[in-house]
């Protein structure tokens, strides 16, 4: 049975990187429904957040893959339970609906949104929120005509206390300071 | 004394500092580089002026083609279990080694391969041979990396080393910017030991180990599949301690086969589509199944949802990934192969288990009837390849390296030589690339100066890298190539018997008379198309001090048995056509 997954990897902050967790989708003709890379809490550490629809044993052996990656310190996937998340969405509008009757402004308050400018021409509405709320304020809004939409790539975090990553790059430390190798 | 000026100092640094191309000739030096595979172009020439001056220290072997190269470093790294090396120009020269890399890829070998690459201000400019190496290669290394500065250069090699070897090994692609290798840096070079983001084997896991050793002792029939991941990690003697303590009967995979000797009283054979019959059906009847460095290819399992459903899986395995992704382990035990068997053997009581061997030696004995004396005393004049393979494993006391291309010669190879040694057999297993067989055949003989290396290699696969003859007669490398010639694309032309009605569509070949090509290179060879002819010939190719190639005209018609059609269990495996 396919689900909603949230894949997070950490990784060396090296060019490429992308591109080398991508094929790994694409290789396996694995949809990525939204992706977002960005710094983490930790220095020169990027973080990836993927969101895919997939069956469970089939993250799970893409999580492994992207784990592989030299490049890559940890992998994790998630189910939608497990973590905080939230996309944002732009909406462009025609100034003169809004001007016309209060309904916009009523659907704006409503979902929590907010107007980030406003010109002659056109007015920009931005709402963060899962996907299905950014998408019944575009429905809403498409009623006067939504003249630009965008939504981003979807940011999540655990609903643990801390970054799991520090821990984990104390262990890592300790884990290869174990290791003996063969060429020793 | 008065202080050396500043100007001094200066001049005294810039005479300390080498090109870049220098330094890349260094810093494979101090990996313990000793052999180079390749050929050179514009983007890559400072590295070969370089290594110029070091022709005492390293051996370059110039291939006829890059995929020559790449498949020669290929099979040294595969003799030697070093890394192989190859240099290629930027564009065509770097783009002809993807073949080698991707096999490579597969099959664990590790590589370091080092491309020339335009100059770094013309990147991304479609400038004259320019290629997006990094780009290109990505799906098929262990890790790449391009370099467009000297200063780089000794770090990225020494990473370059160290992830190409450790844990499983990889091939690595070096692309480095024509600039990076003019310019200047000041040598030093420290060997890679550790990276925060890559953890080459993990410890042992004690606990998994003692649940394995429980479901082991406990089993009336357990059967242990070994790959080449027992090679890799050098565990061939912790193996065959650890079968002969428990009393397990074992099969090798196409990569594991010389792990293990073939004349072992355990050693049951080799598993997959033209595998053993033994080990095939009693995948599916033993207790427990015990996976040492393999990773289950669809060509050892044939159908998954039939694979060794009754049996308990133990997965002994270096790489995360492997474990679960085809076959679910009931115990998976993460670590290198040597370490694991070692801890296994201590912990598992010692055992026989006559019946259940017994059973395999049975089965041996119907696909002795069945298969293997009509293809070694076969009734018909015509010559099959199974006879041919066996004497040149007679001839040279099953201790020569065994060197297949990729068809049914390959099968051929794998299921009539006998290996007593290992590293004893090179073959390309997960991509099954035709040409691999010549140049794997001419760095094989460069690793191992002192082994007989016999290639054999199929008339399609042959012409697909021939002109590596050339490699062979420059370098006066005693290889010896056996042609099992039969006219055909083999392999395909059995499948489309087989399974296409016999419409043998574009697999019939017209060959040149090899015999005379060999002889454009100055390389000796002989033809020979009879029974009484074989063995004659074949001494004198093993006698002979130099290269030889012998072009054996084999049955036109001869097919591979026996045979686990595709999307069949292995308990389905087919004796012959007939059945
Ligand atoms: C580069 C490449 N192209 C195509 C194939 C598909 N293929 C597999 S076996 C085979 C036939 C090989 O014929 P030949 O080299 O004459 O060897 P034989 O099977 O007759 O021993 C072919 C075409 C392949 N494995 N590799």
């Amino acid at each position: 049975m396919k689900e909603e997954f949230i894949i997070s990897a950490y990784s060396e902050n090296h060019i490429g990187l992308l591109n080398r967790i991508t094929i790994i989708f694409t290789r396996r003709k694995v949809n990525i429904e939204s992706l977002t890379v960005s710094e983490s809490a930790l220095r020169g550490i990027s973080k990836f957040t993927i969101v895919v629809r997939e069956e469970r044993s089939r993250v799970e052996n893409i999580v492994k893959q992207i784990e592989k990656q030299v490049d890559v310190l940890k992998a994790y996937f998630h189910t939608n339970e497990e973590m905080i998340f939230q996309e944002i969405a732009l909406y462009k509008v025609p100034t003169q609906a809004l001007m016309e009757s209060d309904q916009i402004e009523r659907m704006v308050r409503k979902h929590n949104a907010r107007i980030l400018e406003i010109t002659k021409d056109y007015t920009v509405i931005e709402k963060t929120g899962h996907k299905e709320e950014t998408q019944e304020l575009f429905e809403g809004l498409n009623k006067f005509g939504v003249l630009q939409f965008i939504r981003s790539g979807r940011v999540a975090i655990t609903r643990s206390a801390n970054e799991r990553l520090s821990e984990f790059l104390a262990e890592r430390d300790a884990l290869l300071a174990s290791i003996e190798m063969k060429s020793n | 004394m008065t202080a050396p000026s500043k100007e001094f100092m200066e001049m005294k640094q810039k005479a300390m500092q080498i090109t870049g191309a220098e330094a890349v000739i260094r810093s494979l030096l101090e990996e313990g580089v000793e052999t180079i595979f390749g050929y050179p172009g514009g983007a890559i020439m400072p590295v070969y002026d370089a290594l110029y001056d070091f022709d005492k220290q390293v051996r370059h072997i110039l291939t006829r083609h890059e995929q020559g190269a790449v498949h020669a470093a290929q099979g040294y790294a595969r003799v030697t279990g070093d890394v192989g090396v190859c240099f290629a120009t930027s564009g065509p020269g770097a783009t002809n080694l993807i073949t080698g890399i991707a096999d490579a890829m597969i099959d664990s070998t590790p590589l370091v391969c080092i491309t020339g690459q335009v100059a770094s201000p013309l990147l991304g400019t479609d400038a004259f041979q320019e290629s997006d190496v990094v780009g290109i290669s990505m799906p098929v290394t262990k890790w790449n990396y391009q370099i467009t500065t000297p200063e780089e250069i000794p770090t990225a090699i020494a990473q370059a080393f160290y992830i190409a070897r450790s844990g499983r090994p990889g091939p690595v692609v070096l692309d480095l910017t024509k600039d990076a290798q003019f310019g200047k840096v000041d040598f030093t070079y420290k060997r890679c030991e550790k990276i925060r983001s890559y953890v080459p084997e993990y410890p042992l896991d004690k606990e998994s180990l003692k649940s394995a050793s429980d479901l082991i002792n406990s089993a009336k029939k357990p059967f242990l599949l070994f790959g080449q991941g027992v090679v890799l990690s050098g565990a061939e003697r912790e193996l065959q301690e650890f079968i002969e303590k428990a009393g397990i009967p074992a099969a090798g995979t196409l990569l594991g086969l010389s792990a293990l000797d073939s004349e072992h009283e355990l050693n049951t054979g080799m598993l997959g589509m033209h595998g053993n019959y033994g080990p095939n059906i009693k995948t599916n009847e033993c207790d427990v199944l015990i996976a040492v460095g393999m990773r289950f290819d669809d060509r050892v399992t044939g159908d998954v949802k039939r694979y060794a459903r009754q049996a308990k899986v133990i997965h002994l395995e270096i790489d995360p990934s492997e474990i679960n992704k085809i076959i679910k382990a009931d115990i998976a035990v993460l670590g290198d192969a040597k370490k694991s068997l070692r801890m296994l053997t201590r912990l598992v009581k010692r055992q026989e288990h006559t019946d259940w061997v017994n059973e395999f030696h049975q089965a041996a004995d119907i696909e002795d009837e069945k298969v293997i004396q009509k293809d070694l005393f076969p009734v018909k004049p015509g010559l099959t390849m199974g006879e041919v393979v066996r004497m040149s494993s007679e001839l040279t006391n099953n201790q020569s390296v065994v060197v297949a291309d990729v068809g049914q010669n390959q099968m051929a190879a794998a299921r009539y030589s006998k290996f007593s040694k290992t590293r004893s057999h090179i073959s390309s297993g997960g991509l099954g690339t035709m040409g691999f067989g010549l140049p794997a055949a001419i760095g094989a003989k460069i690793g191992a100066p002192d082994r007989e290396v016999v290639a054999f290699v199929g008339d399609g696969g042959l012409q697909m890298t021939i002109q590596e003859l050339g490699t062979i007669a420059q370098e006066n490398l005693p290889v010896k190539l056996v042609v099992l010639n039969n006219h055909f694309l083999g392999m395909v032309r059995q499948w489309q018997q087989l399974f296409f009605e016999r419409r043998y569509s574009f697999t019939e070949m017209v060959n040149p008379d090899f015999v005379k090509i060999a002889e454009g290179f100055g390389i000796p060879g002989k033809q020979v198309t009879t029974r009484e002819e074989l063995k004659v010939a074949m001494k004198e190719m093993i006698d002979n001090p130099g290269p030889f190639l012998l072009d054996v005209l084999v049955e036109k018609e001869d097919n591979i048995f026996p045979m686990v059609p595709t999307g069949a269990s292995v308990s389905d495996i087919l004796l012959s056509a007939e059945e």
